[in-house]
């Protein structure tokens, strides 16, 4: 089984620093390779510079000196005390050697140049080896040599070097990846979690701000400087709609009252009664409407968030449809729930009001005959509440906009109704993280409450 | 029977206090929320009608200082915050009942009654009696005179809840609260509906009514 990755090397971060470490590796490499060209280039230079002047060297001696001289020379430099990396040979013209510090006669060819490149056997094992060859007048043979252990040491420092460079920048680019991706993810992670906190309704959290006054710290500032304003704002429209409310409904409940007591004291005639009768109800509309807006603006604050608990849509329907049922059938209109079941977390009050809303729709647009069914669906991803009708519907066009406050189409201006209904059902929807979706019921209006859930 | 008003509006206090006097309570009132709760703290009153929103003292803190001074007077909290979380609050903060502003004179009326009676009811009864008609509160069976009466269980609740506030009268708002536990206004007749079924079963065949419309009010039941 294999087991999910840490979230912090799925980071983009680390994703990020493992894309570093790779061109930081390419770099060393291309580096050393550049030196490693070079350096052997000049150690291979200076080896044959050496190598030919050494021969010159000798070939003159034998010119002026003879053969004898030409040994003396190389005796001289293979003499024990003597240390280098030359190598000779000198062979008479029967093949037997008559100074050397190397005993056989390499059987390589020569290269174009005229250099054979050669083994040689030493104590530590076979070395390489680069030199000239010379016939000389008399018939024998010289050659001229460079041992190359040098070449072959620098060679391996190189590569060693590169090894350990390309293991070394690995393991910091790694570990300094997570390091800084696992810091990262923190700082983030804190935002993160505030954010979540002040979605879910605690709007007086703020992000927590380190002092260092880097780049996250700019982030926060600026978001809490948002969070600020929006709470602002919130509280602002919050108390406009507190003091809507306490400064309409004292005035509408000192009216409501006045009338009530005139009504009590038994009005002169029956005209004047109904009239009180009316400006009551009146009032009533009054308060209905702006009580609807009041709980729309309730239901955006986000307040009901903390009375939230886990409920089963099911339920919710079958209380619906027992509640609503009988009106319904006053109508001739016949109401159902389908089985289902699906639990959501939200606000009892508030989702039962969204359904009764709904409903409420439903049986002032169907028909008598016709039929309204609740269903509560579950599925992967979410539980799905929805309330069919066999009414009108509304055309497509229609559908987004009835959801709006105070948007009533034609067809139903003269039904009673303040045009808040639907609003606040997509203010409760909206409350719970949940969508709205109008569709067609052919024939009728079909309307689904739909509440994401963790699978 | 003795009520106490804190209410800071002059007019709806006086309005509340004329009503109240009329339907036969004394009544004293409070203009602020510390004259209210020394008011509550040293006399007797059967009940309390507490508005939220008072200078000095705000009305939910009265009612918290009462109940920590043990005092159990059922308190009537009203608001002009009908939200569900501000009713939340109220209930929680040791209040019995809620009412949002502005509310009609008979809803009040029939609230206070339901509190003073919720007080007086404290022996555990197993039987509920109107004229002819009983509710056997263990058996769930209801027969008025000789004749058993078959109720759905939610009609049973609905005539429990009449028979226990028996010639009261219960609003609309209170029914939905009290037996369907939903705070809310239903714009359709929802409960009159309920209503009518029920007096199907309980009067159809009886020369006597039980089960009284009343009038702009609500609901009554009652044996004559």
């Amino acid at each position: 089984m294999a087991r999910p990755l840490p979230s912090f090397v799925r980071s983009s971060t680390f994703r990020l620093s493992l894309f570093y470490v790779l061109l930081f590796f390419l770099s060393v490499a291309a580096l050393l390779a550049f030196i490693y060209v070079q350096a052997i280039a000049t150690i291979d230079d200076q080896t044959e510079q050496a190598t030919k002047a050494d021969a010159a060297a000798l070939i003159q001696e034998y010119s002026s000196q003879g053969i004898a001289g030409l040994i003396e020379a190389v005796e001289d430099r293979v003499a024990p005390d003597r240390s280098g990396d030359g190598l000779y040979l000198l062979e008479d013209e029967d093949g037997s050697p008559l100074a050397a510090n190397i005993h056989t006669w390499p059987t390589a060819e020569p290269d174009a140049k005229g250099w054979i490149n050669f083994s040689i056997d030493r104590d530590d094992g076979p070395h390489a080896a680069r030199g000239q060859t010379y016939a000389l007048k008399d018939g024998s043979k010289l050659l001229v040599a460079r041992d190359l252990h040098a070449r072959a040491d620098f060679q391996e420092l190189m590569l060693d070097a590169l090894y350990y460079a390309s293991g070394l920048t690995l393991l910091l680019g790694v570990g300094g990846g997570l390091l800084i991706s696992r810091r990262m993810l923190a700082r983030l992670g804190t935002i993160n979690r505030a954010a979540e906190r002040i979605r879910t309704g605690d709007l007086t959290h703020r992000i927590e701000v380190s002092g260092s006054n880097d780049e996250f710290d700019r982030l926060s500032d600026t978001l809490n400087a948002m969070l600020e304003e929006i709470r602002r704002l919130m509280s602002g429209m919050r108390t406009v709609t507190d003091n809507i409310a306490h400064d309409l409904r004292s005035p509408l409940t000192r009216m409501k009252g006045r009338l009530e007591m005139l009504l009590r004291e038994t009005p002169d005639s029956e005209a004047q009664r109904q009239a009180i009768e009316r400006t009551i109800a009146d009032a009533d509309q009054l308060l209905a409407t702006f009580t609807a807006l009041l709980s729309i603006a309730d239901a955006e604050s986000g307040s009901a968030r903390a009375s939230m608990a886990s409920l089963d849509l099911g339920e919710l329907a079958t209380d619906i449809v027992e509640l609503y049922g009988p009106a319904a059938e006053e109508r001739s209109i016949a109401m159902h729930y389908g089985e289902g079941q699906g639990t959501v977390v939200g606000s009892r009050q508030l989702l039962f009001q969204a359904v009764a809303n709904l409903v409420d729709n439903a049986i002032k647009n169907t028909p008598g005959g016709g039929a309204i069914t609740l269903t509560v669906e579950r599925s992967a991803g979410d539980v799905r509440l929805s309330v069919a009708d066999t009414g009108p519907g509304i055309p497509a066009a229609e559908r987004e906009r009835v959801l709006e406050p105070f948007v009533r189409l034609d067809s139903s201006r003269s039904t009673p109704g303040s045009g808040l209904g639907l609003a606040l059902v997509a203010a409760i929807v909206r409350l719970h993280g949940a969508r709205i979706e109008l569709g067609d019921n052919d024939p009728g209006l079909i309307v689904m409450l739909i509440f994401p859930v963790p699978a | 029977m003795h009520l106490l008003i804190v209410e800071d509006d002059a007019e709806t206090a006086s309005y509340m206090r004329k009503g109240l006097t009329e339907a036969g309570y004394t009544v004293d009132h409070a203009d602020n929320g510390r004259d209210g709760l020394f008011m509550a703290t040293s006399g007797s009153f059967d009940a309390i009608i507490m508005d939220r929103m008072l200078p000095g003292l705000d009305g939910l803190s009265v009612v918290q200082a009462m109940r920590a001074a043990k005092i159990t007077t059922p308190v009537l909290i009203l608001s002009a915050l009908g939200q569900v979380d501000d009713r939340v609050k109220g209930l929680r903060a040791g209040g019995d009942d809620y009412l949002s502003k502005p509310f009609a004179f008979s809803e009040l009326h029939a609230r206070i009654e339901a509190l003073l009676r919720r007080r007086d009811v404290q022996a555990v009864e197993t039987k509920l009696t109107v004229g002819d008609l009983e509710l056997d509160l263990l058996s769930r069976k209801v027969r008025r005179g000789d004749k058993p009466i078959d109720l759905q269980p939610r009609e049973l609740r609905l005539l429990e809840y009449l028979m226990r506030h028996a010639g009261q009268v219960v609003t609309r708002t209170m029914l939905l609260e009290g037996v369907w536990d939903y705070h809310f206004d239903p714009q359709t007749n929802v409960i009159d509906v309920h209503i009518s079924r029920l007096r199907q079963k309980l009067d159809k065949g009886f020369d006597t009514p039980l089960l009284h419309t009343m009038r702009g009010a609500g609901y009554s039941i009652r044996a004559a």
